[in-house]
């Protein structure tokens, strides 16, 4: 029997090494997956390569980890905002890599991931700092650049509602990157609101198939309810 | 000569949005424009974090922290309205679904290149979120921006000095002076704030101006 749910966020990050590509969806904190973090925070992993829009907000969830100084590098698209206090020390102090991808390549390159795709073409960033020393083609009049997909060891991700199987269906825009962050990733662990039998999820609505999902720990409503200040 | 507050800029804006539009209002000033949407048309916004005809603000204590736009504020969405994932909502910005898209900037260059994400400046740290993308994708590129710098310099240029969004994307600048077209033989004023002769509006502006075609 198929059984993708674990026992507690502890033992859903527990094997995650040293050195891991991490993907941690959210967009600011709108699903971001806090609990699961906190348990790579207090699992101890160092040397970690993150991928997220931002850069963490305040001082909880993704700027928690960032302060513990075990992220070398940070590949997002939108790292300064007006809570990013924890990261912004960091940067100018030298203690923290950042890759800059515009917002569309960031999501192509990690959809590309999961879809299989060796490289694109993007209209997005050409003649641009950001795509400095990319290859570029000119394809029916109109000039791109070349992107590689990322991979990554691991996703963590929040979604609403998962099965066993791992099926998932998300809340309003906390969907943001989950999906495809899911497919990119050689192992997505969720954390998700409440789980339900295998059928209580219609799949005409299932928005992540349970194939791309991995782990699935249940993180009670309560836990989740926490107020986040907008950033 | 009246210059146009934030919000006569943001309801000049509104007014060059039609009927049935998809239409991304960026962050900052071009938030505004949803403010004065004309209440007879259908528009649709789209916020890039995966929504589909946003709402407004939701009334205080009904905020609910799975439902922000772009600028991380709390909305709310229409009857008909969607959610979807990043990659769905990229596809729309890049693949030329949405109208339109209205961008602040630091500066627009007579070729219509836009410079709004990074001043380049030493210490600062840069971000870009979507601008790049919605800069290239969108059909029509609006840009909506003051008209001078504090420093009383022209935000439109012959090139840009800080560092570019995009090459030849705007295609109309509404200032708190003026609303220019970037058209083929240049930048065309199609009107201008209450009291500015155009050879004022030429004087201030960093580059040659069209004067506006007689109907």
């Amino acid at each position: 029997m198929i059984n993708k749910i674990v026992s507690s966020v502890t033992a859903a990050v527990a094997d995650i090494r040293d050195g891991a590509i991490v993907m941690i969806g959210g967009f600011g904190t709108a699903g971001m997956p806090s609990e699961l973090i906190d348990a790579l925070i207090a699992q101890g992993a160092r040397d970690l390569t993150v991928v997220n829009n931002n850069a963490g907000n305040a001082d909880t969830g993704l700027a928690a980890l960032l302060a513990t100084k075990r992220v070398r590098k940070i590949i997002c698209s939108f790292p300064r905002q007006t809570d990013s206090w924890v990261f912004d020390a960091l940067y100018r102090a030298g203690g923290i890599e950042l890759e800059l991808v515009p917002q569309g390549n960031l999501a192509e390159r990690i959809r590309a991931a999961g879809a299989g795709i060796g490289a694109f073409y993007t209209p997005t960033g050409y003649g641009t700092q950001l795509a400095d020393g990319k290859e570029t083609r000119k394809i029916a009049g109109r000039n791109y650049v070349l992107e590689y997909p990322i991979h990554a060891d691991y996703a963590l991700i929040k979604a609403d509602r998962a099965d066993r199987w791992g099926n998932l269906v998300y809340r309003k825009t906390a969907r943001n990157f989950g999906p495809i962050m899911a497919s990119a990733a050689r192992c997505t662990i969720v954390q998700v609101r409440e789980t339900v039998d295998l059928g209580g999820l219609d799949p005409e609505v299932i928005v992540t198939p349970g194939i791309f999902v991995h782990r699935i720990v249940r993180v009670p409503a309560s836990a989740l309810a926490e107020p986040q200040a907008a950033g | 000569m009246q210059r146009y507050t934030r919000d006569q800029m943001a309801a000049r804006v509104a007014r060059d949005i039609p009927e049935g539009a998809y239409v991304n209002l960026g962050i900052g000033l071009p938030t505004l424009v949803a403010n004065h949407l004309p209440k007879d048309r259908e528009i649709l916004l789209h916020s890039e974090n995966g929504v589909l005809a946003m709402g407004p603000a939701p009334a205080p204590g009904a905020e609910d922290p799975d439902l922000i736009n772009a600028g991380k504020q709390p909305v709310t969405l229409l009857p008909g309205g969607a959610y979807f994932h990043h990659a769905d909502s990229f596809a729309m910005m890049r693949g030329g679904h949405l109208d339109f898209c209205v961008l602040g900037a630091f500066q627009v260059s007579k070729s219509g290149d836009l410079a709004n994400w990074h001043t380049g400046a030493p210490d600062a740290i840069p971000a870009v979120g979507g601008a790049m993308d919605l800069a290239i994708g969108a059909k029509r590129v609006y840009v909506m921006m003051e008209h001078l710098t504090k420093q009383g310099q022209s935000k439109i240029v012959e090139r840009c000095t800080y560092p570019l969004t995009g090459i030849g994307c705007v295609n109309r600048i509404f200032t708190d002076l003026a609303v220019i077209d970037v058209a083929k033989d240049g930048l065309r004023v199609i009107e201008s704030v209450q009291g500015l002769a155009f050879e004022e509006l030429q004087r201030l502006t960093g580059v040659a101006l069209l004067a506006k075609e007689r109907a």
